[in-house]
């Protein structure tokens, strides 16, 4: 090194900051990052945990066996219901995929008439609780007297329905009706991606409208198509409310509903847990492989948001596609829910739309009579807000220490606010219920064990959301502020706060509305006065009134639609549909 | 006494020292850039200075008490500086008036205070009419100015600024360059200025350090640097140079067959090795037709490639009488010389300089 160093320094004597002021500087945030794990391993780590040591115990004693493992599948019934579960999963995302990657398309790619109406569509296919969809399409595909098997035979006069929703294929249908908005998310965004110019070229090579979409715009959004039908393929499998409601009647025994009854007097989660695990594993590397789908290189993220993008002048074609979108929307949300609300107003919901048929019976007993519906309306707001809260505000704090790295492996606190994502929601209710249900704690029934089992299953989309907001605020913005003279809290206080609000909000909104209408985390964990909207519907479908039932679905539509409204007005038209 | 003074420092990270034990001293008022290519360490030095970052080794001084030192280190919002980022953080959700108030109203000063204040920075980077603005209804320009104006309405001890110009076009941050440089002749605060662009660093600086793989290599006035750099890396860094091997002999300097004397040569007298290298920047070698005449070491040579650029030609010269040495050379756009040419190079041994 050259001796141009200008003035030499002299020394002055070090006169160290006094170690007061060094504690009050790092210790706040490993207190925080302590307090943190401390959440996450109740949260997360330890239901898990404890699901899997169960799955190992025998039934008081505790001591080691692999009873539970060859009970779990020692019955021809048993094992049926995971082949059962996994067909159910790929025929659902099939027909999701069928259903939405065109709609995608359509409405990214081309001048097709009505996209509006088909955001709406998928909007409304994605606020609708799967379970009320099945209802709907028990209404309208009974075998005996739904709507569309009435008016085939009036038509042909056949004996036979024309589609019995009381089959695999129905089951398979109603589940992908109300899960091709995956789908189309997905696709839609990768395909939003791709530039005119990529098909351009295409066309300047002589490729028409539809070489160039199937050589080009739809290789190019495989890995999307792709991560679409895993998650719909996870969310089918990990689902109960559908197979519980058209499934059992029509004898289909699928893995959740076979945990279900694991969970019928005597309660043997022991074997629950041991049946429990194909799920987790299967889930778990579905997503890992979706991971590694998306991150592959040379597809869309390499086209980057560049380029110039025109809508593909379909023709007389855009019909068509508006024809399909249109078709979709109508299956999906517009007959179900016509013959939802039709039965919420009938006296019997078979005989149809008169006027000698329309009640308000059905409301009445709910709102002023039943002894539950209200009080599980109220528990339905006050667990899903709770829930969203704790959820949002520990991933808030996790998302803020990760991102701005203060404290060393704080990436470990990440990785467990993620991890709930890959355990299906049946499978966390049951680690729920193993660890805390018994003694010490004795949760079981109380409003603390679901609104923990909330707050943990949806921790995954909290985070998500809350360090999409802390990574968008530049740390330069807090550092400037210190440097003025802030300390960190009032930093935090005076600009990340007020730049975070808004999608924090979003976050939390989301969650409350997943959370409402959650159904296969909940119904392991009620008890008889903590009972949510969701089972208390789930028993309403077991007792048969589809009237009240259908009443009962009306106002929980109108629950979670003044929650979606309020987000749309204050976060933006589309919040809950961005991925994230 | 010096305001700031920074004393063998160094930062790791795992194994690596990103800065590597520098020492700089800066005078009260003093303007100092941090200059040097990407990934040097400009920033982590900043940040150190700023408190943002803890010091592995060694120790930053302000007015004589210790603020950073492993350890022990003063949080920022404690060190009265002040910083401008190269995102320029400017607050989306504050208006530029309230952007500015910011500092002084944690200095919790009267507000007619704070508002006179206010109005009067806002005069001075000309942003008056924009007060009541939000900072995305700004241009880049605007809202580096406004960032400025926040930095110093608080009066800072030390201003810092990282990369402050690099988001900004080339006409506008030729324009900003003069408005801090403006700026701080009026306010005289100390000032450190990190940038990885060398025009930046000479127009706006007193002193400029430049830095390569976490070490100071050189501090100096600008024109210091250019035309006495100390070491090969800042011959290179800062303009464009001819780096000769050359040999020191009985008080003479010698390479390609000419020799000046020791006591010419800039920084030569220290010498300790007998291969030394020389420095000759292209600007300082005189290009003639004819053998001129005069004391001035001669070589001829044939003109081997030439480009023009506008302001200058820049050719390359082939030495046979060197042993085929190649040097650098530039001439005014009138002087030109065809490729093949027998041209003679004239050196100015008072424009060389010794580099390590
Ligand atoms: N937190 C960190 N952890 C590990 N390495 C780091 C960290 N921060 C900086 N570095 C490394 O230190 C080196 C110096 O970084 P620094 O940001 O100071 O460079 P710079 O001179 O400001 O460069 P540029 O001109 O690109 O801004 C780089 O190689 C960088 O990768
Ligand atoms: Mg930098």
């Amino acid at each position: 090194m050259s001796t141009a160093l200008g003035k030499s320094v002299v020394a002055t004597p070090p006169r160290r900051v006094s170690l007061a002021r060094r504690i009050g500087r790092i210790e706040p945030v490993m207190l925080l990052w302590i307090l943190l794990i401390g959440a996450l391993l109740f949260l997360v780590a330890f239901p898990l945990g404890k699901l899997f040591l169960v799955s190992f115990e025998t039934r008081g004693t505790g001591a080691f066996t692999l009873s539970n493992y060859v009970t779990a599948y020692g019955r021809a019934r048993y094992i049926e219901a995971v082949v059962n579960s996994l067909t159910l999963g790929l025929a659902s995302a099939t027909i999701a995929v069928v259903l939405a990657v065109p709609m995608a398309w359509a409405v990214s790619r081309t001048d097709m008439p009505g996209k509006g109406l088909t955001w709406t569509v998928v909007l409304g296919a994605f606020i609708l609780p799967p379970y009320l969809g099945a209802v709907g399409w028990i209404l309208l595909a009974g075998p005996n007297s739904g709507f569309i098997n009435v008016f085939w035979r009036w038509l042909t006069g056949s004996e036979s329905p024309f589609f019995n929703v009381y089959s695999f294929e129905g089951l398979a249908l109603v589940i992908a009706l109300n899960a091709f908005p995956l789908v189309f998310i997905f696709v839609k965004s990768a395909l939003d991606l791709v530039s005119s110019e990529m098909e351009d070229a295409a066309n300047i090579l002589g490729a028409g409208t539809w070489t160039a979409m199937r050589k080009v715009s739809l290789p190019l959004v495989w890995p999307a198509i792709m991560a679409g039908f895993i998650i719909v393929f996870l969310e089918t499998i990990a689902l109960f409310g559908t197979p519980a409601i058209i499934g059992i009647p029509a004898r289909i025994n699928v893995v959740t509903t076979q945990l279900w009854q694991f969970f019928e007097y005597p309660v043997r989660v022991e074997v629950a847990a041991a049946y429990a695990m194909p799920l987790l594993l299967v889930t778990a590397g579905m997503i890992a492989t979706q991971k590694l789908l998306l991150s592959r290189k040379g597809y869309v993220s390499q086209t980057g948001k560049g380029g110039e993008r025109r809508p593909i002048k379909l023709g007389a074609w855009r019909w068509v596609m508006f024809a399909w979108c249109a078709m979709v929307g109508m299956i999906a949300v517009a007959m179900p829910l016509f013959v939802l609300l039709q039965a919420s107003f009938a006296k019997a919901w078979g005989r149809g739309l008169s006027l000698d048929n329309l009640t308000f019976a059905n409301y009445y007993l709910l709102i002023f009579e039943h002894d539950m519906a209200m009080t599980s309306i109220w528990n339905t707001i006050w667990f899903s807000a709770t829930a969203a809260t704790i959820a949002v505000l520990l991933a808030l704090m996790v998302a803020y220490i990760v991102n701005r790295r203060l404290v060393p492996f704080g990436e470990v606190l990440g990785f467990l606010a993620l991890a709930p994502f890959v355990i299906p929601g049946i499978v966390m209710a049951i680690g729920f219920y193993a660890a805390y249900a018994a003694p010490p704690l004795s949760l079981y029934g109380t409003a603390a064990l679901i609104i923990l089992a909330f707050a943990a299953r949806f921790l995954p989309i909290a985070y998500a959301n809350s360090s999409s907001a802390i990574r968008a605020v530049h740390p330069e913005m807090e550092e400037a502020a210190r440097i003025l003279g802030s300390g960190r809290l009032h930093a935090i206080r005076m600009i990340t706060a007020p730049l975070v609000k808004k999608s924090l909000l979003g976050g939390w909104l989301i969650v409350f509305i997943v959370a409402s209408r959650e159904l296969s985390a909940a119904i392991f964990l009620v008890g008889p006065r903590t009972r949510t909207m969701s089972v208390l519907l789930y028993d309403l479908s077991e007792a048969g009134n589809f009237e009240v039932l259908a009443a009962f679905g009306g106002l929980l539509l109108v629950v979670t639609l003044i929650f979606v409204g309020i987000g749309m007005k204050l976060v933006g038209r589309d919040f809950m549909l961005r991925r994230g | 006494m010096s305001r700031l003074s920074i004393l063998g420092l160094t930062k790791a990270y795992g194994r690596t020292r990103v800065v590597d034990n520098i020492a700089l001293t800066l005078e009260e008022g003093e303007f100092v850039s941090l200059l040097g290519p990407s990934g040097c360490g400009k920033t982590t030095t900043l940040r150190m200075i700023a408190g943002f970052v803890e010091p592995t080794e060694g120790q930053i001084s302000l007015d004589g008490e210790i603020i950073s030192a492993p350890g022990s280190v003063l949080p920022p919002e404690r060190r009265t500086m002040s910083m401008i980022f190269q995102s320029y953080a400017v607050w989306p959700n504050m208006t530029v008036a309230e952007n500015v108030a910011f500092g002084l109203k944690l200095r919790k000063l009267p507000s007619a205070e704070t508002k006179r204040r206010v109005g009067e920075i806002l005069e001075v980077v000309q942003m008056s009419h924009l007060a009541e603005r939000y900072p995305s209804e700004l241009s880049g320009g605007q809202q580096q100015r406004v960032a400025l104006a926040r930095a110093i309405v608080v009066k800072p001890a030390v201003l810092l600024l990282d990369e402050p110009l690099s988001n900004l076009d080339a006409n506008l941050r030729e324009e900003m360059r003069f408005e801090i440089r403006r700026l701080h002749d009026e306010f005289r605060i100390t000032t450190v200025y990190v940038t990885h662009d060398q025009a930046e660093a000479m127009a706006t600086s007193d002193r400029i350090a430049v830095m390569n793989a976490g070490r100071i290599e050189q501090v100096d006035a600008p024109h210091l640097l250019y035309t006495r750099p100390r070491t090969r890396f800042v011959a290179g860094f800062i303009g464009r140079t001819n780096l000769l091997q050359a040999q020191v002999e009985n008080g003479e300097i010698g390479f390609g067959g000419i020799s000046v004397g020791v006591g010419q040569v800039a920084g030569a007298e220290a010498a300790t090795t007998r291969d030394i290298l020389v420095s000759v920047r292209p600007q300082s070698i005189g290009l003639h037709r004819q053998r001129p005449v005069g004391e001035h070491p001669i070589l001829a040579g044939v003109v081997a490639q030439r480009t023009f650029l506008g302001e200058t030609w820049d050719y390359v010269v082939r030495s046979e009488e060197a042993g085929g040495l190649r040097l650098r050379a530039t001439a005014p756009p009138s002087q030109i010389h065809e490729v093949g040419e027998k041209v003679w190079l004239e050196f100015d041994p008072r424009q060389m300089a010794m580099v390590e």
